[in-house]
């Protein structure tokens, strides 16, 4: 019984894994792909590390498997949210497709479209510029 | 449990093989970043299902010290970045 929970747990996470990596590959742009891989595979190896703490062979092993999901939950949004604004402040342009852009409102609030795709090869500048009014 | 351990581990190889193609291919830097960031949690899961075929738990162990590293290394990363263009 334990091994079949324990089969289903890591099958399922094994599926969710393949599909963040698959959209690792196929998204169009850093930000798609954070989305994707990240969501994806924190949700696929928190279950295989869940399957391995119901089928585990010592409750220590258990306990490290929960313990390492959890810190996993904990710091991979992190990663992923410093990753998406590491690229942002480093001029990475979203995708042609993209139709909403928050983050690019928030921190340059006064100019209009076609001006932001323009100046959005010398973000540091514009980023400062936005944010000296504030200071 | 042994067939079923070897076709995970077949899975997450074919899952690291993608990251690994992103890493190289990768138009920008924060996409490598972020691709060697799925890779290490990637390998956590690698080291939990070794630590089912062996029954030895010092796997768990490892697997805990790799997904503190690669946090680490990817903030560090993340940090690097805000501070330079991308194509430098």
């Amino acid at each position: 019984m334990n091994e079949l929970a324990a089969q289903i747990l890591i099958g399922v996470g094994l599926a969710f894994d393949l599909f963040g990596c698959i959209g690792l590959v196929r998204l169009p742009d850093v930000y798609n792909r954070v989305q994707a891989a990240t969501k994806c595979v924190t949700l696929g190896t928190c279950l295989i590390l869940a399957g391995t703490a119901v089928y585990g062979a010592s409750g220590a092993m258990a306990v490290k498997a929960l313990l390492c999901a959890v810190f996993i939950l904990l710091t991979s949004p992190v990663a992923a949210h410093a990753i998406a604004r590491g690229a942002y402040k480093s001029g990475v342009r979203l995708w042609e497709g993209s139709v909403i852009d928050r983050y690019g409102e928030e921190v340059r609030p006064a100019g209009p479209p076609a001006e932001r795709t323009e100046a959005a090869g010398h973000p540091e500048e514009t980023v400062a510029a936005a944010r000296e009014p504030h200071a | 449990m042994m067939t079923f351990a070897i076709v995970v581990a077949v899975g997450l190889l074919v899952g690291a093989f993608l990251c690994l193609y992103r890493i190289g291919h990768g138009p920008t830097a924060p996409d490598r970043t972020v691709a060697i960031d799925i890779l290490g949690t990637l390998i956590v899961g690698f080291c939990c299902v070794m630590a089912l075929v062996t029954g030895q738990g010092f796997y768990m162990n490892i697997a805990i010290a790799w997904a503190l590293l690669s946090f680490i290394g990817t903030i560090a990363l993340a940090k690097y970045l805000e501070g330079r263009q991308y194509d430098e």
